[in-house]
């Protein structure tokens, strides 16, 4: 049982939060993970989110706002379901970091930062996410695709696409 | 997910676990894991903080992270009684362009970076670590997340580790997306729940960190390194590396080279050999141009500047840092000025704005080199560039806007007339781009 009434959250994140916030000397440490596992579930840091979470961790709304504002990684609009995330940063572009991320635009029809009619895939160029030794590299969520070739994409895309890759947060119901 | 690689030069401490399945605790512990630990709470409460710290300084061990400040100085920084609780936070917020060996270290091993966490607890007397990792690292957050659900099942973790009546717990956290979140205070900022901008030092975080308390901020390589050094003993590690520059590293190779991947050397390991024979040389037969030697902040090294050992001191002498391990190789067909005007773009997107000279610094530099990229340069934008950066030099709160300025200078110096030519070559009758037009552009 949530110690919030009417919370937003499914009964599982909310239960998760109850105890998210009791783990820390100072519970406003919950607040950056808090974020993002709400974004897992809802989409993105929408205006509920926000008051929901300010609620819980007995902080102002504009506290939240201005801490939202600085992770890359949290959004105030919603993504796609997949959200392709190619680095360009110098080890990929080195190995066609760029190659991979215009092939992404024109497979897809839209631009960086953009979301498909369907609602299906978005894309966003994204600095480096740590993969550097298997460049070019990019995350689908949070799932990390390597080596990567057009034709690689192409099918990694067709996959997510026919529902063949569940991606984590999926697999694990989150 | 970076493959695992391997070469016959290679000096394995750390990598001894990799490709066993060591994230399972009882692969682990079969491996002497949890065996560091115990090894320390057997010298007895009295003498045990004082072993390890000794153990730790004399394995010449120094910061895995960038810096490269010796580990056991560190720790004796830590004043022994506080008012307040001390922690321990374990940095795996891996960001640093060309980095990726944690990634790897945080997926093979990461009971090691438990084990360590204790062991530098029982060093300092704290009784709370904090393993933070980057938002992106979600998958190897639920693994870190299981290790310590399994250590805290048998026991280990808790309220009296290995019967030594003292307590250890250990709570992960995960960012969301900052490059700058990296940097110790910042790290601190953010795990209090704000946003990641830099606090100003003295304090350093040894005496007021964490929520205020006495706290100890090490990379998570650096971390691994611990229960390793405590088992063979500090003096055998340090004699695997150089003077000054104890153990091995893990070295992650990227960009033009045969075999990228995360190898791990020994300190003072030729940057020759690690290119030519480790990663197997420049892909395709192709001539070797340049070097970033240690992640993105790293000033570039000249083909003609690659024979040099691979520790903190030689890679100073030449100029340039040994950083986080990230050797990125350019071949011939590189543009120094693309390469440069990306290089900036990163730090002028993750520069927190905290301080003036790193914000606006960031951004000029970048404006410039894009109208230089673009064809509309004048030759006198090197210069301003040099200029911009040289004047964020050692004028920010924490180190990001050196880390910025270091690889532009870097390149601007070292590759001056690739950009004179590149402006000369491109301008044949195109304008000069004003700052007005750049800005309508989106730059």
């Amino acid at each position: 049982m949530s110690t919030i009434a009417n919370s937003i959250f499914s009964p599982e994140l909310a239960a998760r939060f109850d105890k998210l916030v009791t783990i820390y000397p100072l519970k406003r440490s919950a607040l950056v993970p808090m974020l993002l596992y709400a974004q897992d579930e809802v989409g993105y840091v929408s205006e509920a989110v926000i008051q929901e979470v300010a609620q819980r961790l007995d902080l102002f709304d504009i506290e939240v706002r201005s801490v939202l504002s600085y992770y890359s990684m949290l959004r105030t609009k919603p993504a796609g379901k997949y959200n392709v995330q190619v680095c360009t940063n110098i080890s990929c572009m080195l190995r066609g970091g760029y190659e991979i991320l215009d092939h992404c635009k024109r497979r897809l029809g839209i631009e960086n930062k953009q979301v498909t009619a369907d609602g299906q895939f978005s894309l966003e160029e994204v600095e480096c996410i740590g993969d550097c030794c298997s460049a070019p590299a990019m995350q689908v969520n949070y799932d990390f695709h390597d080596d990567l070739t057009p034709d690689k994409v192409d099918e990694i895309l067709d996959e997510y696409a026919a529902g063949k890759i569940l991606d984590s947060t999926q697999k694990d119901g989150k | 997910m970076p493959r695992l690689v391997s070469h016959p030069d290679e000096v394995i401490v750390l990598k001894r676990r990799f490709g066993q399945g060591a994230a399972s605790i009882d692969k682990y512990v079969e491996m002497e894991g949890y065996a560091a630990v115990q090894k320390a709470i057997a010298q007895g409460a009295e003498a045990m903080p004082g072993w390890i710290i000794d153990t730790m300084k004399s394995s010449g061990l120094r910061g895995r992270g960038g810096a490269g400040f010796p580990t056991g100085m560190k720790w004796s920084f830590v004043p022994k009684t506080s008012a307040k609780p001390k922690y321990i936070l374990v940095n795996g917020d891996e960001s640093e362009p060309g980095t990726c060996k944690d990634h790897v270290l945080l997926r093979e091993d990461p009971h090691a970076i438990i084990e360590g966490a204790m062991i530098a607890g029982l060093a300092i007397g704290a009784k709370t670590g904090f393993i933070y990792l980057r938002g992106e690292y979600r998958y190897l957050l639920e693994i870190m997340e299981q290790a310590v659900a399994d250590a805290y099942s048998r026991g280990y973790l808790g309220k009296n580790i290995f019967g030594s009546g003292l307590a250890f717990d250990i709570i992960t956290q995960t960012g969301a997306g900052a490059y700058e979140v990296g940097e110790e205070s910042a790290l601190m900022e953010s795990l209090e729940g704000k946003r990641g901008v830099p606090r100003i030092r003295p304090p350093f975080p040894a005496v007021v960190g964490l929520y205020g308390g006495p706290t100890i901020i090490n990379n998570a390589e650096t971390i691994a390194n611990v229960p390793h050094i405590l088992l063979m003993g500090g003096e055998a590690y340090a004699r695997l590396g150089t003077e000054r520059n104890g153990g091995t590293r893990l070295f992650g190779i990227s960009g033009h080279v045969e075999r990228p991947g995360v190898y791990e050397l020994p300190m003072g390991y030729p940057l020759r050999k690690a290119i030519y024979e480790v990663a197997g040389g420049i892909r395709g037969g192709k001539q070797l141009k340049a070097v970033v030697p240690g992640g993105a902040s790293c000033p570039v090294l000249r083909a003609d500047e690659i024979d040099i050992g691979l520790d903190f001191d030689q890679l100073a002498k030449a100029g340039s840092m040994l950083g986080s391990g990230g050797i990125v190789v350019l071949d011939e067909t590189v543009s120094i000025v693309e390469f440069a005007l990306r290089t900036i773009k990163f730090y002028q997107h993750e520069s927190c704005g905290w301080c003036i000279p790193c914000r606006e610094g960031t951004d000029w530099i970048k404006k410039t080199l894009t109208r230089v990229y673009e064809g509309g340069g004048a030759k006198k934008d090197i210069d301003t560039v040099q200029y911009i950066a040289e004047n964020m030099m050692g004028r920010t709160f924490c180190p990001f806007g050196d880390a910025a300025a270091m690889p532009t200078l870097g390149f601007v110096k070292k590759f001056r007339k690739e950009f004179e030519d590149y402006i000369e070559g491109k301008k044949a009758g195109t304008p000069l781009i004003t700052v007005l037009e750049l800005a309508r552009a989106g730059h």
